[in-house]
């Protein structure tokens, strides 16, 4: 306090940025733009972490103090991260969230509750108009998204309700469900109810008869210290209170993502048209964009390999030089490859924040550096377990320490199969990395993530086909690397 | 040079010396002979500290070898194994000039320590840089004789070091390396299984079986005065090498 006090007026809003995040759908993304420009107009410097990949993510980073806000759904709180505690409505939702010194909105003016559809056509020729109809129908081929599959008021909860008897049901990534859907792959999926596609696929929402869904009034959950850091700027999120309304959101969404605006451009528009705030957008060419992907991915590549090396290589150093310690060694990175890459990003958010404020690459370095070791320190140590027992004798009898027998003889000797875990480990990583989209890391991941939430394969091979390419230039990169690593004499053929 | 006293050591459940005392004369040819996995090579790999005796202690010049010194004692000794043992990585040169870079040796005295050995083993100066890989078996061999003498050790510790190679090399590299051993006037020990050879290079012979020494004398004493049933038979089963060697006094 003593020291906010001293500080010079606005100094403290300078070096702290509003940290925005947003969910991996149009939405999510155009609602925290909106208030990314209120923020910038207030005069504040922000940043939105984009297309957070899941609610627990975006609920965990902002806990951690990694985001200061993002837009949430009332429903999502009540089921999802408050599931099973029967908290419902806005006062009761405000109440829980103060003990995380949190605090919320009130409704933007929507209510994007989670509706079940299916093409028009086919629901008016089964003759299917609320969701009681379908248990009718048990052969239809129905999948959710794998949020629906997990919610407490998702399918089981839904199937008992209305007693569904389709079997097989399962889960799906929610932007694949639309394609599948449109081919006549799958039948019946979830929607949102301000869905774009709704109306460029031409689905059906099936009533919901029984009034199975909570409601899902969209909201901002921002951490409570942002009243005092920015007043003005807290007074401006209350004013977008009931400012939007269901029509105006769905053509907001249908904007982005049927005439291919960025949710930026709407997101200013939008003010523009309400409250008069001009906002600079500066669109960037799909060139830059490509650059700025490819930088960011190498960095997170580069950063991540290098530490595993640092790391790495040592280790198995320790587990070829003291055999009781190889399986512990050995066995502790092999457990890190068996834990999901999603759950470990989750899991990195907290520990990883205490070291760095970013939100994204930081987290997705680490993971990528987990990976990475076990290519590194299982080759390092099968590298130097492989030198002949003469070899290394004949070193020993030369009387040379320990440690220049380290440096001239083995690590030579092991070095193509050191090389060898390297490449493994650098190759894939430049795949892996692309996982970075799914916490705000950037690289091409992001075109990756955010094609499949627009459905628009032109942006998902922005980022698909660089990543592809690069994970060949890197292994062609290797096979130079290799000549310049690996002694002459081990590569070059014998002559009996 | 070396005392061995009541030298055992176990592999599992392999004796490979029982109770062995030794010594080796100063100056002199030792010859480790004995059948295939009786322990020559384990003795030698004693002498130079790269295993531990289970029992008793080895002494080179009148110091008890432990982990403390071996390093140090290491490089009074050379040592050569059966296929030469060179890194692959390195040339001839590299292999050779190892340790002495690594003491500080200057480029001038590494030069000159080269040029010596490289006349006294006959070796073409032009495989000096060349791989291991890209050198043939004998040259390889001298390679690893220049090693092993380039720190001027007392002694020169060698294990089968002609035993990978063809018979018409072989006996001409066995001449070369008897004037070499000659010239040197060092403490050689040497481990072969061909009875001809050892009477060829040694002063004295030592006779093994079973990790134990049956024997220990000249060639001459092999033959005419054996110690027991298992000399005689050793001698008689190589026979024919015997007759080829007896136009040669030992
Ligand atoms: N490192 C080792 N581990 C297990 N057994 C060994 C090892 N070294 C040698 N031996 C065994 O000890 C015995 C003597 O081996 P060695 O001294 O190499 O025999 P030689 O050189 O006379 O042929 C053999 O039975 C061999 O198998
Ligand atoms: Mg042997």
């Amino acid at each position: 306090m003593v020291c906010l006090a001293l500080a010079p007026p606005g100094l403290a809003g300078e070096s702290a940025p509003v940290r925005i995040g947003s969910k991996a759908f149009t939405e999510s993304v155009i609602l925290a733009d909106i208030v990314a420009h209120l923020a910038k107009n207030d005069g504040l410097e922000t940043e939105h972490v984009k297309g957070l990949g899941g609610t627990r993510l975006l609920w965990e980073a902002l806990l951690a103090g990694k985001i200061d806000i993002y837009p949430e759904y009332t429903g999502t709180l009540s089921e999802e991260i408050f599931a099973g505690q029967g908290i419902r409505g806005v006062p009761a939702l405000r109440e829980k969230l103060a003990e995380f010194s949190l605090t919320m909105t009130d409704s933007l003016g929507f209510n994007n509750t989670y509706v079940i559809g299916m093409k028009e056509e086919l629901a008016t020729k089964l003759g299917i108009r609320s969701i009681s109809d379908l248990g009718e129908h048990p052969d239809l081929t129905v999948r959710f998204s794998n949020e629906f599959m997990k919610r407490a008021d998702g399918w089981d909860a839904l199937a008992r309700r209305y007693r569904l008897p389709h079997r097989d049901v399962r889960g799906l990534e929610h932007a694949l469900a639309y394609e599948a859907l449109d081919k006549g792959v799958i039948q019946v999926t979830d929607l949102y109810a301000t869905d774009a596609k709704i109306r460029k696929l031409q689905l059906r929402r099936l009533e919901d008869n029984l009034i199975h869904f909570p409601k899902y009034h969209a909201v901002f959950v921002y951490r409570t210290d942002l009243e005092q850091r920015a007043p003005d700027f807290a007074a401006a999120l209350r004013s977008l209170e009931t400012a939007i309304d269901e029509t105006a959101m769905t053509s907001m969404n249908a904007r982005v993502e049927l005439d291919g605006r960025s949710e930026e451009h709407v997101a200013a528009v939008f003010l523009d048209r309400e409250r008069g705030i001009q906002s600079r957008v500066r669109e960037r060419s799909v060139t830059e964009e490509i650059a700025r992907y490819t930088l960011e991915h190498l960095h997170m590549v580069v950063v991540s390999l290098a530490g595993a090396m640092l790391v790495g290589i040592p280790l198995g150093v320790l587990a070829a030089r003291k055999l009781g310690l190889a399986q512990p060694i050995l066995g502790a990175v092999g457990i890190i490859q068996t834990i999901p890459s999603i759950a470990l990003l989750v899991l990195l958010i907290r520990p990883v924040g205490y070291f760095s404020d970013e939100l994204g690459f930081p987290q997705a370095v680490v993971a990528l550096f987990l990976y990475s070791l076990l290519p590194i320190v299982r080759n390092t140590y099968t590298g130097l377990r492989g030198i002949s027992p003469q070899l290394y004798e004949s070193a020993v009898a030369l009387g040379l320490p320990p440690s220049v027998r380290l440096w001239r003889i083995e690590l030579p000797l092991a070095s193509r199969m050191i090389l060898a875990g390297v490449k493994t480990a650098a190759v894939i990583n430049v795949g892996f990395a692309t996982l970075g989209g799914f916490i705000g890391a950037g690289g091409f991941g992001e075109p990756i993530f955010a094609g499949i939430r627009l459905n628009d394969y032109g942006v998902i091979l922005q980022g698909a086909i660089p990543a592809a390419v690069l994970a060949l230039l890197v292994q062609g990169l290797f096979e130079f690397v290799d000549r310049m690593v690996v002694p002459k004499g081990l590569r070059i053929e014998p002559i009996e | 040079m070396f005392e061995l006293s009541d030298i055992s050591k176990r592999f599992g459940t392999t004796e490979a010396a029982r109770a062995i005392d030794l010594t080796v004369e100063p100056g002199k040819t030792t010859v480790f002979i004995g059948p295939s996995g009786c322990g020559k090579s384990t003795l030698l790999r004693l002498m130079i500290g790269l295993i531990r005796p289970d029992t008793g202690r080895v002494r080179y010049r009148g110091e008890t070898l432990s982990p403390q010194n071996a390093m140090r004692l290491r490089r009074k000794m050379g040592y050569v194994i059966q296929d030469g043992g060179l890194f692959p990585h390195l040339t001839g040169r590299g292999n050779i000039a190892l340790t002495a870079r690594f003491l500080g040796w200057n480029a001038e005295r590494i030069t000159a320590r080269m040029d010596e050995l490289v006349s006294l083993t006959h070796f073409p100066t032009d495989g000096l840089d060349r791989y291991p890989a890209h050198l043939s078996g004998g040259q390889r061999q001298r390679v690893s004789l220049m090693r092993a003498l380039m720190l001027d050790p007392d002694v020169l510790l060698m294990d089968e070091p002609l035993g990978s190679l063809d018979p018409m090399i072989r006996s001409k590299l066995q001449a070369e390396l008897r004037a070499i051993y000659r010239a040197l006037g060092k403490t050689v020990v040497m481990v072969t299984h061909d009875l001809a050879e050892a009477g060829y290079f040694g002063d004295t012979i030592v006779l093994m079986r079973e990790g134990r020494i049956v024997q220990v004398g000249s060639f001459r004493d092999l033959i005419d005065s054996p110690a027991d049933a298992f000399v005689t038979d050793f001698v008689h089963a190589q026979r024919s090498p015997l007759e080829a060697t007896q136009g040669v006094t030992p």
